[in-house]
């Protein structure tokens, strides 16, 4: 393999910095700054959208008799004479909020948008591998946008089938409206989004592998970087499996294939598949659906542990368990996949298999919460916007993780699966987590993404609002669930058994829309404050990573000179005996002889050994330009 | 002593691959998940039973000898890339190319092979596969010969030589990995059928 010295990467770009018009610089940017704010007003956007449309079907689980009529201008034909909503678009609506939540939001607007806007100013970098790669990464997650947006406005509505869409529901034009032209550009838009992820994920490796400054080894690197870096090693191994899904699902669809088809009578005629097998989708689905999870999340756990130790002004504990959890947890989100599917009829042993290597991953995600509680545990906590919802996503980890050891277990699966109670364990363990790692990302580099500070009050009062409003939406779901109602349905009230928890469901309901409407103090902030903010310092939280070592509104370039270098792990945090209670990475050793600790005097002396030699061959350099 | 180490390691600027490179070979780790999930779900699939069984075309043997002559071929215009044998190098690339596109001639005579068995792209899946084995790796064949003869174009411009190796090796690196991934279809369907 050649080696290339990529220092003289850092010469290209410098003659970026000028001539930006406005269409190079907001539109086909190839910035990485500008391309994490595009995915992040763009998943700003899907959120909106995948929100309003889960009120809208909360509102026909918790208010069954209300008229819907209000809602005619926006959904047309899909609200009856009567005020109800279809049911085929109650089906098009959960599906729609799945797939638009799981992917444009969690997976496009939160690791699209952090690792492209942190990964090159976190590790010293002037832009990615390829800033054009990275580009297309996001046109292309546009276009995905642009198909699955038009999707939802088809005579027969979107994709119906649930965001797993499996076949044989999801293959046949004739089983529902919504695997009509819906479904087909469901898997349009998906291909698109598999090749934008791919190419953002190929870039984020490259970049962490290659592009890291001077002294930033892999031992110094913040813990979100490592959590990006991770995430886009699963990204990199599970969405081509999906694109397989997808491939085959296509053939049978459109080809006339039976990958996945096989016997199927409709209205007492055969179809001419033979030979198919469903499970096989569930298996080639799964082993992306499920590293998906961690895609999800890493990155917001990652956020999290930069957020919280900055805030606790504390090292974060253990930083090597953190590591090695994330490790552990990317490897094993690669062999627990058939845990989704413990009722396919999947051999039962093979399902003991499963709940085990499932089981353990309870360790490392309980290795990473003890080290958030251990980081905050007497730290001098300031309760920032971003503290917060950090603090909030540990909680909800908590709570949702727990019921995770009850889903894992195969036989109690049989009682619990597709019921409300998985709905409550993955929104509160993945979606709400990483939604809330998502906004605490958001409050806390804000400074950095446009200059100015968002709202403290409002970002208090937006967090309050959400973090009860979360739990009163979900925790009701575990007893729904328990009872036994599965999710999917259309309506609780026809089933003696389920009537009961109308009220329960009127308040999950209640509770939605006021969560929801909270949301909207986050967007009034967050546009508000761009522009009307108040101005930022250039360290505001006096942080250690390099991102704030570069000036308040970084050009393409990130740095006007050299890129700073390394000499010291991110997280020097009220180190003993240092005056400020932080020293940024980019201070070396030898500077602060009054906080180090016995080990690090023997580096001073390598360090100012190293150093001599540079300043040797910068001279040498310098004499040979002059000749 | 690690603190030592992790400090040494970390004082010199990390010296790294070419990003482009290294891409490269993240795109055929890509390329293997789908051919990796795509050959699982055959076994899985076949496990189930109701299971066509059919000779394989006995063109593969000579595509695959093709396709092993091409990554030679490849070789010799990468040693003559290196010795600053320009001449050489063209007509090695200009070879292969044509070696890559006699490859998908054949291939499409194994479909016809295919079909004078009656077996269909629509039908059995056992039969399905194999057409999207083929299917797949053909698309990304024409993609290698595309590259190649991007090379080719740069090599008339005296853009390849031995001071300027990065497109030429990544070109080599996909070729091969190309040609690999064809055996071990052509090995999986042996052992598999």
């Amino acid at each position: 393999m050649a080696v290339a010295n990529v220092s003289s990467h850092d010469v290209e770009h410098h003659e970026h910095e000028h001539h930006d018009n406005f269409i190079t610089k907001y539109i086909f940017s190839t910035d990485h700054k500008m391309i994490g704010k595009q995915f992040l007003v763009t998943g700003i956007f899907w959120a909106l959208i995948g929100g309003f449309l889960s009120i809208v079907f909360r509102l026909q689980l918790g208010f069954p008799d209300m008229n819907l009529e209000f809602l005619r201008p926006i959904f047309g034909g899909w609200i009856d004479n009567t005020g109800k909503l279809d049911p085929n678009f109650y089906l098009a609506l959960v599906t729609m909020h799945g797939t638009i939540m799981v992917f444009f939001v969690l997976t496009a607007g939160l690791s699209g948008t952090f690792s492209n806007f942190l990964i090159p100013l976190q590790i010293g970098a002037r832009d990615m591998a390829s800033g054009f790669m990275n580009m297309l990464s996001y046109w292309f997650f546009f276009l995905s946008s642009v198909v699955m947006f038009c999707s939802l406005f088809l005579e027969k509505g979107p994709a119906g089938g649930g965001w797993v869409v499996y076949p044989p529901l999801s293959a046949l034009e004739q089983a529902i409206p919504g695997s009509g032209l819906g479904m087909t550009l469901w898997l349009v838009a998906m291909t698109f989004f598999i090749v934008s992820s791919l190419l953002g994920g190929i870039n984020y490796i490259t970049t962490v592998i290659n592009l890291r400054t001077k002294g930033m080894s892999f031992a110094r690197l913040p813990l979100t970087i490592w959590a990006f870096f991770l995430t886009a090693i699963i990204g990199l191994l599970s969405f081509p499996v999906l694109f397989s899904a997808a491939l085959l699902l296509v053939f049978d669809r459109s080809f006339g294939t039976s990958f996945y088809l096989s016997d199927i009578y409709i209205g007492g005629e055969a179809l001419p598949n033979t030979g198919g097998s469903a499970v096989l989708y569930q298996h080639l689905f799964w082993f992306l659906g499920h590293p998906e999870v961690y895609i999800v999340l890493l990155p917001a756990l990652g956020i999290t542990s930069e957020i919280i130790a900055t805030n606790s002004r504390k090292p974060i504990f253990g930083y090597k368990a953190m590591i090695i959890s994330m490790l552990g947890i990317t490897i094993l989100s690669f062999v627990v996949w058939a845990h989704h599917m413990f009722v396919s009829g999947m051999n039962p042993f093979l399902g003991s298999i499963f709940m085990f290597l499932t089981l353990i991953i309870a360790v490392p995600s309980a290795v990473k919460v003890f080290n958030y509680l251990t980081t905050l545990w007497r730290g001098n906590l300031r309760f920032t916007p971003g503290m917060l919802f950090s603090i909030g996503l540990v909680s909800v980890f908590i709570s949702g993780g727990l019921t995770g050891i009850f889903l894992g277990n195969s036989a109690i699966d049989i009682q619990l699966h597709d019921t409300y109670f998985v709905v409550a364990h993955f929104h509160l363990v993945m979606g709400s987590a990483s939604f809330f790692g998502l906004v605490a990302g958001v409050y806390h580099w804000f400074p950095k993404m446009f200059g100015r500070m968002m709202d403290e009050k409002l970002g208090h009062i937006h967090f309050w609002l959400t973090f009860v409003g979360i739990y009163m939406v979900f925790f009701p779901m575990h007893y729904i669930g328990i009872a036994g109602f599965p999710r999917r349905y259309y309506t609780w009230t026809e089933f003696a058994f389920s009537d009961m928890y109308t009220d329960l469901n009127m308040f999950v309901s209640a509770a939605a829309i006021i969560t929801f409407a909270a949301q909207m103090i986050l967007v009034f902030n967050f546009f508000y404050s761009m522009f009307f903010g108040r101005k930022a310092s250039l360290n505001p939280w006096r942080s250690n990573t390099l991102e704030w070592t570069t000036p308040l509104h970084p050009q393409h370039g990130n740095w006007p000179g050299e890129i700073p270098s390394v000499y010291r792990w991110p997280y020097d945090y009220s180190k003993p005996g240092s005056k400020e209670d932080f020293i940024p990475q980019t201070i070396p050793l030898s500077a602060t002889p009054e906080s180090n600790l016995p080990h690090e005097e023997k580096l001073v002396n390598l360090e100012k050994e190293i150093i001599a030699e540079e300043g040797q061959i910068l001279v040498a350099n310098e004499t040979k330009e002059e000749s | 002593m690690e603190e030592k180490l992790s400090y040494e390691e970390g004082a010199v600027q990390p010296l790294s691959m070419h990003p482009k490179k290294f891409a490269l070979w993240l795109f055929i780790v890509s390329v293997v998940m789908v051919f990796a999930s795509l050959t699982s779900a055959y076994i899985v699939r076949q496990g189930e039973g109701n299971w066509l069984e059919f000779n394989l075309p006995d063109i593969f043997w000579y595509t695959s000898a093709v396709i092993i002559l091409s990554s030679i071929t490849m070789h010799w215009a990468y040693v003559s890339a290196k010795n600053d044998a320009l001449d050489m190098l063209r007509l090695a690339l200009i070879i292969t190319s044509f070696l890559g596109f006699a490859f998908l001639v054949g291939q499409w005579y194994s479909w016809v092979a295919l079909v004078d068995r009656d077996v269909y792209f629509v039908g059995n899946p056992s039969g399905s596969f194999l057409y999207v084995f083929t299917g797949l790796h053909a698309l990304h064949l024409i993609s290698g010969v595309i590259f190649l003869i991007i090379v080719l174009i740069s090599s008339l411009r005296y853009k390849i030589h031995s001071q300027n190796m990065a497109q030429m090796e990544m070109c080599v690196t996909y070729w091969h990995f190309l040609g690999a991934l064809w055996i071990y279809l052509f090995m999986f369907l042996l052992l598999n059928h």
